[in-house]
């Protein structure tokens, strides 16, 4: 194999000559695993699916039900992700591009629902109004939800854009909205699309925010058939097509992000941002941004604050808190979170480091793989990972291990992402002038490598965390049989409709995901979200 | 008649006045360098007649069109400028025909009109046309933006700053075809720049910004021989700065008795001579129009292939440092005894 590897050109020209050579082994089999960690459950649904006899799959997939899915799943989709694109596209444009009042609260306020998981919200309306369940209720909390993955790409193409380019437009004969359609769009165009697809993506994998709101989709079906007929093949069958469908999803962001680069043109000092003056207009910008965060954000945390100060019996099922299960619930979150971002962080390490110093055809065919996590619902890859133990490794089954790693495995992209940027900060001329001064290779990591990359390193484990602690579906099927977690609490007592027993353990996981949140932000700089030069 | 007119022209940002009272008028056909040290204003001036900030007192008219003024603010896409920005800023999702077209009606965009044309009159290959930004160099995407901006006929052309971001080599050749460009097709443009061979070159006539206030607008031969002021003899070229006396039109100071070049005030004066005006002989020859020469020692050659920068010291006397500008192949060296003489008129300012 490392043969055809050192045939395999850079794919990085900007990668000196150095690179060219063979990758150590060592490094080789450690990226190598975790590319066949991510490729392993999906193989494995494959496999099950592929136990059926021809003619029962057809019977299996051309039923009525599945028609039902299929319009279900489409129809959300296809809706949160126009809605998303269009608010998104509307507050990124709004806050970055115009005189508004608060600005910078604007463009907090406008991330932070990421850190809201999709679960907590439909809690928090479901016990506001039943009424909010099916569709609308899905679509309002899944915009929620989602919108930031819009809104962040496009409010930092919006900061890259050259100002020139909308005053050329402009001195053409161009007003305002022709500037808009003609340049600014186009412009927007990659961030635009590819934030809309992590959004499809992301409704296509939601499953705890449907089935709090009573909305049948491929995954709610997939856990249905779990339940009833345990490691019976039916399910697995209905997860391939939903893989299939994000697959195609997938593959269309993969074009997005490869093919058109719409960076500047030129080179050099760049003037500030045009921005435009709303006059009166701005104060119904701002009712408009007001009501979309007290939306995304100020009615769950107003509902989880309502719910708190509430008796138990105060709710449709009344119940009560235990402090006790509520400490071991919140200990089980974090140790979980923890062991998850290390091993996460750990994991990827050795790809990242082979795809920014040894660019081979192999490096980034592990990382394709790696992406395909990305694509695949969390709920599919831990139903595999359930049947998996169960055939194979009966001892891990239900245990924390198992579960920890069935985390890494639905994580790694994120990690991936943020780990390899941290090494590209790191260049080997950079380590060679720190060698050449004297340091040996410990001295160098320590003070050169780690300095460089810690931060994005740190990044990396903290969106991981972030992630294990709100995560659902690998939590409600893989956790040992004793150990709750805040994220199964709050679902649980949520579809008894113990709405008030719910709320303490809602109240700290949102604390636990907003704090590690800030967290992130003050590691990766307010640039990332300002724009803001440090 | 007068293409474009600008009257009182003001601006401040944030109480800071940037520009106080431009008064400006560039007859129609020519080009003319606004030209400025950073930070004077030029490219605020540029970017009020485009439309792109609004003024805050003062009135400007193109063609006889009143674009700003009393509470009038024309916004840019309704007063037909053409408009080339510093770096191109081409669309980068166009390709170079659909940029040049960008300003023209749906109709003629679609039939891709005088996209040809406009590229050869730029000089560029036609079959440049497809091509995506991203493929061409900093010059040619320079005069691909002045072929997008020449393309909709604008009754004026705004340049800021062109050929800043072009390595030498690439800046004359560019600077050339602009040049031509813009001669060919007649049109009126107003050149911002901070490069003061650029501006001598191109303009027809040179307006001179200094710290918010236009100091002195002229033809490039009489701004380089008679600048306004010190500051502005040194901005535009290399300048010698002796101490002397005027006398009605002649000046007296160590280099002897010179004749000015227009009138000045009498009395203690500052005299700028240009180093090209300084004339070496050997130390025993003579300036065949029997001018006075001087002698004096050479303390400094800076050797710059075509010509060559030389320091003096005067044997008269010690102190007074001289710099000359002589043709590559006559450059003295360090020590050697030489004599000067100065040849042409020269300009006084009156000492304080």
């Amino acid at each position: 194999m490392s043969e055809a590897l050192s045939a395999g050109p850079p794919a990085v020209s900007t990668v000196p000559a150095r690179a060219r050579s063979r990758a150590p082994r060592g490094l080789f089999a450690a990226a190598a695993l975790s590319a066949l960690l991510v490729l392993l459950p999906i193989a494995f649904t494959f496999w099950r699916a592929a136990s059926f006899g021809a003619a029962e799959a057809i019977d299996l997939i051309f039923r009525p039900l599945v028609g039902e899915l299929l319009i279900n799943t489409l129809m959300i989709t296809v809706s949160t992700t126009l809605v998303s694109a269009v608010i998104g596209t509307a507050a990124a444009w709004f806050v970055e591009r115009t005189h508004l009042p608060g600005r910078r609260a604007w463009a907090v306020l406008s991330a932070a629902p990421l850190a809201m998981p999709a679960f907590i919200s439909s809690y928090a309306w479901v016990s506001l109004s039943q009424d909010l369940q099916d569709f609308t209720g899905a679509l309002l909390v899944l915009t929620c939800a989602y919108f930031p993955l819009v809104y962040l790409p496009v409010a930092a193409a919006l900061r890259g854009m050259d100002p020139a380019l909308e005053e050329s437009a402009r001195a053409l004969g161009c007003n305002r909205w022709t500037t808009f359609i003609r340049v600014v769009l186009p412009q927007l165009r990659p961030a635009l699309l590819g934030g809309m697809l992590l959004v499809a993506l992301g409704v296509l994998s939601e499953f705890g925010a449907f089935t709090l709101l009573r909305f049948r989709t491929f995954t709610t079906q997939i856990y249905a058939e779990f339940r009833t007929s345990f490691d019976g093949g039916g399910a697995s069958l209905l997860a391939c097509l939903l893989i299939v469908i994000c697959l195609i999803v997938l593959a269309f962001e993969f074009r997005v992000r490869g093919a058109a680069r719409y960076e500047r043109v030129d080179r050099g000092t760049r003037r500030a941002v045009l921005r435009y003056e709303l006059g009166v207009w701005r104060w119904i910008v701002v009712a408009g941004l007001a009501l979309l965060s007290v939306t995304t954000l100020g009615v769950p945390l107003g509902m989880i604050g309502y719910w708190l100060t509430q008796p138990g019996a105060a709710a449709v099922t009344p119940a009560d808190v235990s402090p006790e299960l509520l400490f071991n619930a919140t200990i089980s979150s974090l140790g979980f979170g923890l062991a998850a971002a290390l091993l996460t962080t750990l994991l990827v390490v050795p790809l990242a480091f082979l795809l920014v110093r040894y660019p081979t055809r192999f490096a980034t065919l592990f990382e394709r793989t790696v992406f395909l996590a990305q694509g695949v619902p969390g709920l599919v890859i831990a139903l595999a990972i359930v049947s998996l133990a169960v055939h194979a490794l009966q001892p891990l089954y239900q245990s924390a291990t198992l579960l920890v790693i069935a985390y890494s495995m639905l994580f790694m992209p994120l990690a991936l992402v943020s780990v390899r940027a941290a090494f590209m900060q790191a260049q080997p001329r950079l380590e060679e002038t720190a060698r050449a001064l004297g340091l040996n290779w410990s001295q160098t990591l320590l003070r050169v490598v780690l300095p460089l990359a810690g931060p994005g390193l740190g990044a990396a484990a903290a969106m991981v965390f972030i992630s294990v602690v709100t995560e659902l579906n690998a939590t409600l099927l893989l956790s040992p049989l004793d150990t709750q977690t805040l994220a199964t609490q709050v679902w649980a007592d949520t579809s008894t409709m113990a709405f008030a027993a719910a709320a303490p353990y809602a109240a700290l996981l949102t604390g636990i995901s907003l704090f590690a949140s800030g967290l992130l932000f003050a590691l990766l700089g307010k640039s990332a979200l300002l724009g803001e030069r440090s | 008649m007068s293409e474009l007119r600008i009257r009182g022209l003001q601006k401040s940002f944030d109480g800071t006045p940037v520009l106080h009272g431009i008064d400006l008028s560039v007859e129609r056909g020519t080009l003319l360098a606004l030209l400025g040290p950073s930070g004077s204003g030029k490219t605020t001036l540029l970017r009020l007649l485009c439309g792109f900030e609004r003024a805050d007192g003062g009135s400007v008219e193109i063609d006889g069109r009143r674009v700003v003024g009393d509470d009038l603010h024309v916004p840019s896409e309704q007063r037909r400028i053409g408009y080339v920005p510093q770096e191109g800023a081409l669309f980068p999702h166009l390709s170079v025909a659909d940029n040049i077209v960008f300003g023209l009606p749906r109709a003629q965009r679609r039939a891709r009109h005088r996209v040809a044309e406009l590229l050869e009159l730029v000089g560029l290959p036609g079959n440049f046309g497809e091509r995506a930004p991203q493929q061409l160099s900093g010059g040619q995407q320079q005069r691909v933006a002045l072929a997008r901006a020449l393309a909709p006929s604008p009754t004026l052309v705004m340049l800021d700053e062109p050929f800043s971001s072009l390595d030498a080599a690439l800046r004359l050749e560019t600077r050339q075809a602009v040049a031509s460009a813009l001669a060919a097709t007649g049109a009126t443009a107003v050149l911002v720049t901070h490069d003061q061979s650029e501006a001598l070159s191109l303009g027809h006539e040179v307006a001179v910004l200094w710290n918010g206030r236009l100091i002195q607008t002229a033809t490039p031969e009489t701004l380089y021989r008679r600048p306004v002021t010190r500051e502005l003899a040194s901005f535009v070229g290399e300048a010698v700065l002796l101490p002397g006396m005027a006398i009605r039109d002649r000046v007296r100071c160590e280099l002897g008795e010179l004749s000015l070049s227009g009138p000045t005030g009498q009395g203690a004066v500052d005299v700028m001579v240009r180093p090209e005006q300084i004339r070496l002989l050997r130390a025993e020859e003579r300036m065949p129009n029997g001018a006075a020469t001087y002698d004096a020692v050479v303390t400094e050659v800076i050797f710059q292939g075509q010509d060559a920068g030389v320091a003096l010291q005067l044997r008269s006397d010690a102190r007074t440092m001289v710099r000359a500008r002589v043709p590559g192949y006559l450059c003295p060296r360090p020590g050697e005894q030489v004599r000067l003489a100065v040849d042409g008129e020269v300009t006084a300012y009156a000492r304080a």
